[in-house]
Protein backbone atom coordinates (compact mmCIF):
# COMPACT_ATOMS: atom_id res chain seq x y z
CA UNK A 1 0.00 0.00 0.00
CA UNK A 2 1.34 3.43 -0.93
CA UNK A 3 0.92 6.98 0.31
CA UNK A 4 -0.74 7.83 -3.01
CA UNK A 5 -3.52 5.28 -2.44
CA UNK A 6 -4.15 6.62 1.08
CA UNK A 7 -4.28 10.25 -0.07
CA UNK A 8 -6.57 9.44 -3.01
CA UNK A 9 -8.94 7.40 -0.83
CA UNK A 10 -8.94 10.17 1.79
CA UNK A 11 -9.64 12.86 -0.83
CA UNK A 12 -12.47 10.87 -2.40
CA UNK A 13 -14.04 10.11 0.97
CA UNK A 14 -13.77 13.72 2.14
CA UNK A 15 -15.31 14.98 -1.11
CA UNK A 16 -18.30 12.68 -0.52
CA UNK A 17 -18.61 13.89 3.08
CA UNK A 18 -18.33 17.61 2.47
CA UNK A 19 -20.55 17.72 -0.65
CA UNK A 20 -23.78 17.41 1.35
CA UNK A 21 -23.14 20.18 3.89
CA UNK A 22 -21.80 22.51 1.16
CA UNK A 23 -24.84 21.92 -1.05
CA UNK A 24 -27.20 22.38 1.88
CA UNK A 25 -25.51 25.71 2.61
CA UNK A 26 -26.45 26.95 -0.88
CA UNK A 27 -29.86 25.41 -1.39
CA UNK A 28 -33.09 26.25 0.30
CA UNK A 29 -34.57 22.84 1.10
CA UNK A 30 -38.30 22.84 1.89
CA UNK A 31 -39.50 21.12 5.06
CA UNK A 32 -40.83 18.06 3.19
CA UNK A 33 -37.53 17.68 1.38
CA UNK A 34 -35.69 17.84 4.68
CA UNK A 35 -37.85 15.08 6.14
CA UNK A 36 -37.37 12.98 3.03
CA UNK A 37 -33.57 13.39 3.33
CA UNK A 38 -33.71 12.38 7.01
CA UNK A 39 -35.75 9.31 6.06
CA UNK A 40 -33.20 8.49 3.33
CA UNK A 41 -30.38 8.68 5.89
CA UNK A 42 -32.32 6.38 8.23
CA UNK A 43 -32.84 3.93 5.34
CA UNK A 44 -29.07 3.93 4.70
CA UNK A 45 -28.34 3.40 8.39
CA UNK A 46 -30.90 0.60 8.59
CA UNK A 47 -29.47 -1.12 5.52
CA UNK A 48 -25.95 -0.69 6.92
CA UNK A 49 -27.04 -2.26 10.24
CA UNK A 50 -28.79 -5.19 8.55
CA UNK A 51 -25.95 -5.95 6.14
CA UNK A 52 -23.23 -5.59 8.79
CA UNK A 53 -25.22 -7.87 11.11
CA UNK A 54 -25.48 -10.56 8.43
CA UNK A 55 -22.40 -10.26 6.22
CA UNK A 56 -18.64 -9.99 6.44
CA UNK A 57 -17.04 -9.06 3.09
CA UNK A 58 -20.05 -10.37 1.18
CA UNK A 59 -20.27 -13.74 2.99
CA UNK A 60 -22.50 -14.79 5.91
CA UNK A 61 -21.01 -13.38 9.13
CA UNK A 62 -22.12 -16.30 11.32
CA UNK A 63 -24.90 -16.99 13.82
CA UNK A 64 -23.03 -15.48 16.78
CA UNK A 65 -23.01 -11.97 15.35
CA UNK A 66 -26.64 -12.28 14.22
CA UNK A 67 -27.61 -13.55 17.68
CA UNK A 68 -25.85 -10.66 19.41
CA UNK A 69 -27.47 -8.02 17.21
CA UNK A 70 -30.94 -9.60 17.52
CA UNK A 71 -30.76 -9.78 21.33
CA UNK A 72 -29.41 -6.22 21.41
CA UNK A 73 -32.27 -5.12 19.15
CA UNK A 74 -34.89 -6.75 21.39
CA UNK A 75 -33.39 -5.03 24.44
CA UNK A 76 -33.39 -1.69 22.63
CA UNK A 77 -37.03 -2.25 21.65
CA UNK A 78 -37.77 -2.94 25.33
CA UNK A 79 -36.12 0.42 26.11
CA UNK A 80 -33.00 -0.89 27.79
CA UNK A 81 -30.29 1.78 28.22
CA UNK A 82 -27.92 2.14 25.28
CA UNK A 83 -24.85 0.90 27.13
CA UNK A 84 -26.72 -2.26 28.20
CA UNK A 85 -27.73 -2.93 24.58
CA UNK A 86 -24.13 -2.66 23.37
CA UNK A 87 -22.65 -4.76 26.20
CA UNK A 88 -25.26 -7.53 26.01
CA UNK A 89 -24.95 -7.74 22.20
CA UNK A 90 -21.20 -8.20 22.56
CA UNK A 91 -21.62 -10.68 25.41
CA UNK A 92 -24.15 -12.81 23.51
CA UNK A 93 -21.95 -12.95 20.39
CA UNK A 94 -18.80 -13.74 22.41
CA UNK A 95 -20.68 -16.32 24.50
CA UNK A 96 -22.13 -18.07 21.47
CA UNK A 97 -18.62 -18.31 20.00
CA UNK A 98 -17.33 -19.92 23.20
CA UNK A 99 -20.28 -22.32 23.54
CA UNK A 100 -20.56 -23.36 19.91
CA UNK A 101 -16.99 -23.53 18.73
CA UNK A 102 -17.62 -24.03 15.04
CA UNK A 103 -16.75 -22.15 11.90
CA UNK A 104 -20.46 -21.33 11.54
CA UNK A 105 -20.14 -18.88 14.45
CA UNK B 1 -45.01 9.84 25.11
CA UNK B 2 -43.18 6.61 24.49
CA UNK B 3 -40.66 8.06 22.10
CA UNK B 4 -39.99 10.91 24.50
CA UNK B 5 -39.06 8.47 27.25
CA UNK B 6 -37.05 6.44 24.80
CA UNK B 7 -35.04 9.46 23.69
CA UNK B 8 -34.43 10.41 27.28
CA UNK B 9 -32.85 7.04 27.90
CA UNK B 10 -30.54 7.11 24.92
CA UNK B 11 -29.18 10.59 25.26
CA UNK B 12 -31.45 12.62 27.49
CA UNK B 13 -28.93 14.08 29.86
CA UNK B 14 -25.36 15.10 29.20
CA UNK B 15 -24.10 12.07 31.11
CA UNK B 16 -26.22 9.43 29.34
CA UNK B 17 -25.23 10.84 25.93
CA UNK B 18 -21.60 10.66 26.96
CA UNK B 19 -22.00 7.13 28.36
CA UNK B 20 -23.60 5.98 25.10
CA UNK B 21 -20.87 7.65 23.02
CA UNK B 22 -18.16 6.21 25.29
CA UNK B 23 -19.44 2.65 24.93
CA UNK B 24 -19.43 3.06 21.15
CA UNK B 25 -15.94 4.58 21.39
CA UNK B 26 -14.66 1.60 23.35
CA UNK B 27 -15.95 -0.89 20.77
CA UNK B 28 -14.43 1.22 17.99
CA UNK B 29 -11.08 1.42 19.80
CA UNK B 30 -10.72 -2.37 19.90
CA UNK B 31 -11.72 -2.65 16.26
CA UNK B 32 -9.21 0.08 15.35
CA UNK B 33 -6.47 -1.73 17.27
CA UNK B 34 -7.22 -4.92 15.38
CA UNK B 35 -7.10 -3.01 12.07
CA UNK B 36 -3.68 -1.64 13.04
CA UNK B 37 -2.42 -5.11 13.91
CA UNK B 38 -3.74 -6.57 10.64
CA UNK B 39 -2.20 -3.75 8.59
CA UNK B 40 1.25 -4.13 10.18
CA UNK B 41 1.14 -7.94 9.91
CA UNK B 42 0.49 -7.52 6.17
CA UNK B 43 3.49 -5.26 5.74
CA UNK B 44 1.83 -1.82 5.77
CA UNK B 45 4.13 0.66 7.60
CA UNK B 46 2.68 1.73 10.97
CA UNK B 47 2.90 5.44 10.11
CA UNK B 48 0.93 4.86 6.90
CA UNK B 49 -1.82 2.86 8.63
CA UNK B 50 -2.12 5.58 11.29
CA UNK B 51 -2.13 8.38 8.69
CA UNK B 52 -4.85 6.54 6.77
CA UNK B 53 -6.94 6.25 9.96
CA UNK B 54 -6.66 10.00 10.56
CA UNK B 55 -7.27 11.07 6.94
CA UNK B 56 -9.88 8.53 5.80
CA UNK B 57 -11.68 7.83 9.12
CA UNK B 58 -13.96 5.15 7.68
CA UNK B 59 -13.03 1.75 9.10
CA UNK B 60 -14.70 -0.46 6.53
CA UNK B 61 -12.92 1.17 3.59
CA UNK B 62 -9.58 1.17 5.46
CA UNK B 63 -9.81 -2.56 6.14
CA UNK B 64 -10.78 -3.09 2.52
CA UNK B 65 -7.83 -0.98 1.29
CA UNK B 66 -5.36 -2.90 3.45
CA UNK B 67 -6.75 -6.23 2.27
CA UNK B 68 -6.85 -5.32 -1.43
CA UNK B 69 -3.56 -3.42 -1.63
CA UNK B 70 -1.57 -6.10 0.19
CA UNK B 71 -2.99 -8.87 -1.98
CA UNK B 72 -1.84 -7.22 -5.16
CA UNK B 73 -4.87 -5.24 -6.39
CA UNK B 74 -4.19 -2.26 -8.68
CA UNK B 75 -4.03 1.06 -6.78
CA UNK B 76 -6.92 2.48 -8.81
CA UNK B 77 -9.11 -0.52 -7.93
CA UNK B 78 -8.28 -0.04 -4.23
CA UNK B 79 -9.24 3.64 -4.33
CA UNK B 80 -12.43 3.07 -6.33
CA UNK B 81 -13.51 0.18 -4.09
CA UNK B 82 -13.01 2.27 -0.96
CA UNK B 83 -14.75 5.33 -2.40
CA UNK B 84 -17.71 3.20 -3.49
CA UNK B 85 -17.96 1.74 0.01
CA UNK B 86 -18.01 5.30 1.39
CA UNK B 87 -20.52 6.68 -1.13
CA UNK B 88 -23.30 6.60 1.49
CA UNK B 89 -21.64 9.58 3.16
CA UNK B 90 -22.97 11.87 0.42
CA UNK B 91 -26.66 11.35 1.26
CA UNK B 92 -25.73 11.39 4.98
CA UNK B 93 -24.23 14.85 4.46
CA UNK B 94 -27.31 16.06 2.60
CA UNK B 95 -29.52 14.89 5.47
CA UNK B 96 -27.32 16.42 8.17
CA UNK B 97 -26.36 19.64 6.41
CA UNK B 98 -28.54 21.63 8.80
CA UNK B 99 -26.68 20.18 11.79
CA UNK B 100 -23.42 21.68 10.50
CA UNK B 101 -24.92 24.92 9.16
CA UNK B 102 -24.68 26.72 12.47
CA UNK B 103 -21.02 25.79 12.94
CA UNK B 104 -19.59 28.40 10.54
CA UNK B 105 -17.53 27.72 7.40
CA UNK B 106 -14.53 26.18 9.19
CA UNK B 107 -16.71 24.17 11.53
CA UNK B 108 -18.59 22.85 8.51
CA UNK B 109 -15.36 21.80 6.75
CA UNK B 110 -13.97 20.05 9.83
CA UNK B 111 -17.35 18.72 10.97
CA UNK B 112 -17.81 17.05 7.57
CA UNK B 113 -14.72 14.94 8.24
CA UNK B 114 -16.41 13.54 11.37
CA UNK B 115 -19.36 12.24 9.33
CA UNK B 116 -19.49 8.52 10.17
CA UNK B 117 -22.45 6.16 10.54
CA UNK B 118 -22.38 6.43 14.33
CA UNK B 119 -22.36 10.27 14.40
CA UNK B 120 -25.26 10.32 11.92
CA UNK B 121 -27.22 7.83 14.04
CA UNK B 122 -26.65 9.80 17.26
CA UNK B 123 -27.76 13.03 15.55
CA UNK B 124 -30.86 11.50 13.93
CA UNK B 125 -31.92 9.96 17.26
CA UNK B 126 -32.56 13.54 18.45
CA UNK B 127 -35.33 15.83 17.26
CA UNK B 128 -34.40 19.30 18.45
CA UNK B 129 -31.67 20.98 16.30
CA UNK B 130 -29.59 22.05 19.29
CA UNK B 131 -29.51 18.50 20.70
CA UNK B 132 -28.81 17.11 17.23
CA UNK B 133 -25.73 19.31 16.97
CA UNK B 134 -24.58 18.33 20.47
CA UNK B 135 -25.01 14.61 19.74
CA UNK B 136 -23.28 14.87 16.36
CA UNK B 137 -20.22 16.69 17.67
CA UNK B 138 -19.95 14.57 20.83
CA UNK B 139 -20.06 11.33 18.83
CA UNK B 140 -17.94 12.59 15.91
CA UNK B 141 -15.16 14.12 18.03
CA UNK B 142 -15.01 11.19 20.46
CA UNK B 143 -14.87 8.53 17.76
CA UNK B 144 -12.34 10.53 15.71
CA UNK B 145 -10.19 11.04 18.80
CA UNK B 146 -10.28 7.30 19.48
CA UNK B 147 -9.79 5.94 15.96
CA UNK B 148 -6.29 6.85 14.74
CA UNK B 149 -4.59 6.37 18.16
CA UNK B 150 -6.19 2.89 18.45
CA UNK B 151 -4.92 1.92 15.02
CA UNK B 152 -1.44 3.14 16.04
CA UNK B 153 -1.43 1.27 19.37
CA UNK B 154 -2.83 -1.86 17.73
CA UNK B 155 -0.08 -1.74 15.12
CA UNK B 156 2.54 -1.39 17.89
CA UNK B 157 1.18 -4.35 19.85
CA UNK B 158 0.80 -6.39 16.69
CA UNK B 159 -0.29 -9.97 17.17
CA UNK B 160 -0.87 -9.39 20.90
CA UNK B 161 -4.14 -7.62 20.06
CA UNK B 162 -7.03 -9.98 20.65
CA UNK B 163 -9.59 -10.75 17.98
CA UNK B 164 -12.52 -8.27 18.32
CA UNK B 165 -14.78 -11.17 17.34
CA UNK B 166 -13.82 -13.06 20.48
CA UNK B 167 -15.17 -10.11 22.49
CA UNK B 168 -18.29 -9.98 20.31
CA UNK B 169 -17.54 -6.40 19.27
CA UNK B 170 -18.51 -7.10 15.67
CA UNK B 171 -22.06 -7.46 17.05
CA UNK B 172 -21.79 -4.48 19.42
CA UNK B 173 -21.46 -1.79 16.74
CA UNK B 174 -24.49 -2.83 14.62
CA UNK B 175 -26.53 -3.31 17.82
CA UNK B 176 -25.61 0.19 19.00
CA UNK B 177 -26.60 1.70 15.65
CA UNK B 178 -29.83 -0.30 15.73
CA UNK B 179 -30.66 1.08 19.20
CA UNK B 180 -30.25 4.60 17.82
CA UNK B 181 -32.39 3.97 14.73
CA UNK B 182 -35.21 2.02 16.43
CA UNK B 183 -37.13 4.97 17.96
CA UNK B 184 -37.53 6.52 14.49
CA UNK B 185 -39.08 3.25 13.25
CA UNK B 186 -42.18 3.83 15.40
CA UNK B 187 -43.20 6.12 12.54
CA UNK B 188 -44.94 3.81 10.03
CA UNK B 189 -43.76 5.35 6.72
CA UNK B 190 -40.17 5.41 8.02
CA UNK B 191 -40.48 1.78 9.12
CA UNK B 192 -41.75 0.78 5.65
CA UNK B 193 -38.87 2.62 3.97
CA UNK B 194 -36.17 1.16 6.24
CA UNK B 195 -37.61 -2.37 5.96
CA UNK B 196 -37.76 -2.22 2.15
CA UNK B 197 -34.27 -0.71 1.94
CA UNK B 198 -32.82 -3.36 4.23
CA UNK B 199 -34.37 -6.18 2.21
CA UNK B 200 -32.91 -4.68 -0.99
CA UNK B 201 -29.44 -4.45 0.58
CA UNK B 202 -29.55 -7.95 2.08
CA UNK B 203 -30.63 -9.55 -1.21
CA UNK B 204 -28.02 -7.67 -3.26
CA UNK B 205 -25.00 -7.99 -0.92
CA UNK B 206 -23.85 -11.43 -2.19
CA UNK B 207 -24.24 -10.22 -5.79
CA UNK B 208 -22.72 -6.73 -6.01
CA UNK B 209 -19.51 -4.92 -5.05
CA UNK B 210 -19.36 -3.78 -1.41
CA UNK B 211 -21.03 -0.41 -0.93
CA UNK B 212 -23.47 -0.67 -3.83
CA UNK B 213 -26.15 -2.73 -2.00
CA UNK B 214 -26.42 -0.16 0.82
CA UNK B 215 -26.62 2.66 -1.74
CA UNK B 216 -29.36 0.87 -3.68
CA UNK B 217 -31.24 0.50 -0.40
CA UNK B 218 -32.08 4.20 -0.92
CA UNK B 219 -34.84 2.93 -3.24
CA UNK B 220 -36.61 1.93 -0.04
CA UNK B 221 -37.15 5.63 0.69
CA UNK B 222 -39.91 5.52 -1.95
CA UNK B 223 -41.97 3.44 0.49
CA UNK B 224 -42.17 6.48 2.80
CA UNK B 225 -43.85 8.60 0.12
CA UNK B 226 -45.84 10.73 0.17
CA UNK B 227 -44.19 12.61 3.03
CA UNK B 228 -47.02 14.18 5.00
CA UNK B 229 -47.02 17.73 6.24
CA UNK B 230 -47.45 16.48 9.79
CA UNK B 231 -44.95 16.49 12.60
CA UNK B 232 -41.36 15.53 11.91
CA UNK B 233 -40.97 11.82 11.28
CA UNK B 234 -40.10 9.43 14.04
CA UNK B 235 -39.69 11.98 16.76
CA UNK B 236 -43.23 13.10 17.26
CA UNK B 237 -42.79 13.45 20.96
CA UNK B 238 -46.20 14.91 21.68
CA UNK B 239 -48.03 12.09 19.97
CA UNK B 240 -49.45 9.49 22.32
CA UNK B 241 -48.32 6.06 21.11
Amino acid sequence: MTLGVVVALAAGTYALRVAGPLLRGRLRVPERGRRLLATAALVLLGAFVTTSALYESGAFAGMARVGGVVVGGVLAWRRAPFVVVVLVAAGVAAGMRVLFDTSFM
Amino acid sequence: MRSLKRTAKVSGGESSLLAAVASMGFALAVIGASLGAIAVSRGVPLWLATLMAALVFAGGSELMAVGMATSGAAPLAVVLGGVLLNARHLPYGLALGNVLEASGPLGRLFGSHLLVDEAVAFALAESDPHRQRRAYWAAGLTLYGVWAPSVFVGGLIGNGVGDPRALGLDAALPAGLLALVLPSLRDRPTLRAVALGSVVAVVLTPLLAEGLPVLLALLGTLAALPISRGARRGTREEEPA
